[in-house]
């Protein structure tokens, strides 16, 4: 057992982190649910992908730098240290891109990957809809199958970023007979096609930082259905669930959060300090987001020496969220009355992550539905 | 980068699993709590056939030679197994403590043979604790004198020392308030490299109290799950309500991360463990607080779930109950630990960050 990074790996970190030093912008880009900012963002990741940083664990024919997730843990690590913004285009390289690579036809990785890569296509999600949340099975959207086309109807909803992104992603049901999770399959629709309409919702932060998608006779190309007719639950499912889990929510940016904290609570310890359980709500913070960082580099190993990870992948999405959620919990109560204050500039990023911290439980999975998988599949308990 | 047990560590754990599982079943442990020594010479002599006691004893005094790694998973079977007897304290705590002080010094030479043998049974006197588990049957007391530049390691017969024992919640534990006779002849070793030697003897005992405490919660929790599983209500088993499985999956992220902090303890224990004695203090004490909690949880979730019969002398929950409730504050309560960490992670940033320093 040993925590030690090998030359190699070492290597990768010093060539991070000197990219991430010249490249990183100097200053804070505009929110990237506002289209300004979202641009701004793009552009940002398409020099990060012209660097090669964008997609470090795709292969390298398709842009990637072929790593592995202990060189992915590692860019992180560097990629949060440098303070560099958040990434807009990790659903299509995370979600979209693993699952193209494993089902997808050759035709369509030639078309999709190098674009998806460059941020010259953007992806948006098409799962949830108005009676398909948490039961995702009950998805109702059809897709009918018309020739070489199938023809679309339906509704998708908290659909992130899908006023500024030109490709969605998502199940729809193509065998209007079947129930449940038989009978869907996966497809790309492009978001300018005709009968489909976008409205934006406005998120806690005021911004339009998701949207409702509505379809309304929309044709497709029966070439943007991945894997088979009626497969798509199986296909939207396939790609190693915890890496998936794990690659969206790299600990480091976590332990930079937690660094943050620290620093945040030095500044106004005199009036934190007033609570004293302020001082052990920051301890926390940093001894979890230590421990999130620990459990990946254990899971990577483990994978690396060919173990299978299960359900127990499901307590990392609890464990980061409410992680989250408390250490942004922690800054809102050190900064007291000015918490409050939207724009200032000691508070504004504060606010912004204490708003969407209160995300995390409910997307990706509610945390309810995590401790149903995890007692039933993990623990082994009755339905 | 292999932050995972080697075949030889996991296969060593599991065969004393399967051991324990028989010689340390709730059963066992029940009839021993009512022995007046509340030890078991019988089960400590088995545990030494199995290679227990010669784990941490080098080689060359007849032991294994193995260490904070291996003792990492065995810790938590010990937990696990709530075994009624202190014995890591002797086979790990102070056989490693022995070591220190040189292969060739006396102390050495003469009691490691006989830890390795299961013939000795060593308690670790410190301020820390303001008890002595074991005192009672000990033959050798490694006691901490706080003198005026630091602690001195003293190494007293059971003649130089008196014991009053005080009774524990936990049945197990054989705790005794002690009163030592230190004197030039019990006199092992004094100055900074005493304190030295103590710092890491108390490191190591609070990894091997966390490792124990996290055992003690996957124990709980398996306990719980298997009652929920078969106990009926409303025509179904109580598993399957959402109210009692959300309880156990708590329980389960819990565990799932926590061990992970306790292999980094373990690991900035290890020998030649290249970083300061205040960040491996840093990384003991969050290890310990972690597992601490882990085992908690598990304790409060684990009666909970049981119903009225988690209140009962008669089901087992309560044996890992109590022993987590007392694993909790010994070597170092939880405000110990917290003021520790808070004293390694306030000043400067060095442990702070996505790129500090890790343990290697």
């Amino acid at each position: 057992m040993d925590l030690q990074f090998t030359p190699q790996q070492q290597a990768l970190r010093a060539e991070a982190r000197e990219w991430l030093r010249a490249n990183t912008p100097r200053e804070a880009l505009t929110s990237y649910d506002t289209r300004e900012g979202f641009e701004q963002h793009r552009a940002w990741e398409a020099k990060l992908a012209q660097g090669g940083w964008s997609s470090v664990t795709w292969p390298k024919d398709l842009g990637g730098r072929g790593a592995d997730l202990i060189e992915w843990l590692i860019f992180e690590e560097e990629y949060a240290a440098a303070n560099a913004p958040m990434r807009v285009n990790q659903n299509g390289i995370l979600l979209l891109g693993p699952t193209m690579m494993e089902f997808g036809t050759p035709e369509q990785k030639a078309r999709f990957l190098p674009r998806m890569a460059r941020c010259e296509d953007m992806w948006a999600q098409g799962w949830s809809e108005p009676n398909a949340g948490s039961d995702m099975a009950a998805i109702s959207s059809r897709a009918v199958r018309d020739g070489d086309d199938y023809v679309i109807n339906g509704q998708k909803t908290w659909s992130t970023r899908a006023l500024f992104a030109n490709w969605l992603f998502g199940l729809f049901r193509t065998d209007p007979q079947s129930s449940r999770h038989h009978g869907l399959s996966y497809m790309l629709v492009p978001l300018d096609a005709k009968g489909i309409t976008i409205r934006p919702i406005k998120a806690l932060n005021g911004k339009q930082a998701f949207a409702e998608v509505f379809f309304d006779d929309v044709r497709v190309n029966a070439a943007n259905r991945v894997g088979e007719d009626g497969q798509g639950w199986n296909v939207a499912m396939a790609t190693a669930g915890f890496e998936r889990g794990l690659l969206l929510r790299s600990p480091a940016r976590y332990q930079r959060t937690a660094q943050r904290l620290i620093q945040l609570y030095r500044d106004n310890q005199a009036q934190a300090d007033r609570d004293p359980s302020i001082r052990d709500a920051v301890i926390k913070s940093w001894m979890d987001a230590q421990a999130y960082n620990l459990a990946s580099y254990h899971t990577v190993c483990r994978l690396a020496k060919g173990a299978r990870v299960g359900a127990e992948a499901s307590t990392n999405k609890i464990f980061w969220s409410e992680l989250d959620l408390h250490m942004h919990e922690t800054a809102m109560r050190i900064l007291g009355p000015r918490a409050e204050l939207r724009d200032a500039a000691d508070v504004h990023d504060w606010l912004e992550g204490f708003l969407f911290a209160h995300a995390g439980p409910i997307y990706a999975g509610t945390n309810e539905i995590q401790r149903n998988i995890i007692g039933e599949r993990m623990l082994g308990l009755p339905k | 980068m292999d932050f995972t047990f080697n075949d030889d560590q996991v296969a060593l754990r599991d065969s004393m699993s399967r051991f324990l599982m028989t010689e340390a079943a709730p059963e066992v442990l029940r009839s021993i709590w009512d022995t007046d020594a509340g030890r078991s010479p019988e089960l400590r002599a088995k545990l030494a056939q199995q290679g227990l006691t010669a784990m941490s004893v080098p080689e060359a005094h007849g032991g294994l030679g193995l260490g904070d790694i291996d003792w990492a998973l065995m810790t938590q079977e010990l937990g696990y197994y709530a075994i009624p007897d202190s014995l890591a304290d002797t086979a790990y705590v102070s056989a490693t403590l022995l070591c220190s002080l040189g292969h060739a010094h006396p102390l050495a030479t003469q009691w490691l043979p006989r830890i390795a043998q299961g013939s000795a049974r060593v308690a670790l006197g410190h301020p820390i604790n303001p008890w002595v588990p074991d005192a009672q049957s000990a033959d050798l007391v490694l006691w901490a004198q706080p003198v005026a530049d630091g602690l001195e390691l003293h190494a007293l017969p059971p003649e130089a020392i008196a014991v009053t024992p005080m009774a524990s919640i936990d049945a197990s534990r054989r705790l005794a308030a002690v009163q030592a006779q230190c004197s030039a002849a019990t006199l092992a070793l004094s100055g900074p490299a005493a304190q030295a030697l103590w710092d890491e003897a108390v490191d190591r005992a609070a990894v091997c109290a966390a490792g124990q405490l996290v055992g003690l919660a996957q124990r709980m929790l398996d306990l719980s799950v298997d009652y929920v599983a078969h106990r009926k209500q409303f025509g179904k088993p109580i598993g399957s309500f959402q109210a009692v499985k959300h309880h156990l999956a708590d329980v389960a992220t819990r565990i799932e991360f926590a061990r992970p902090v306790l292999y980094q303890a373990a690991l900035s224990l290890s020998r030649g463990a290249a970083h300061s004695p205040a960040q491996r203090a840093a990384f003991v004490s969050h290890a310990k607080l972690v597992c601490g909690e882990a085992a908690w949880t598990a304790s409060r979730k684990g009666i909970q779930v049981h119903g009225a019969m988690g209140y009962t002398w008669e089901v087992d929950l309560q044996m890992f109950m109590k022993r987590a409730w007392a694993l909790d504050s010994a070597w170092g309560d939880r405000a110990f630990h917290k003021y520790r960490l808070a004293g390694a992670l306030l000043p400067d940033d060095t442990m702070l960050g996505p790129t500090a320093a890790m343990p290697q």
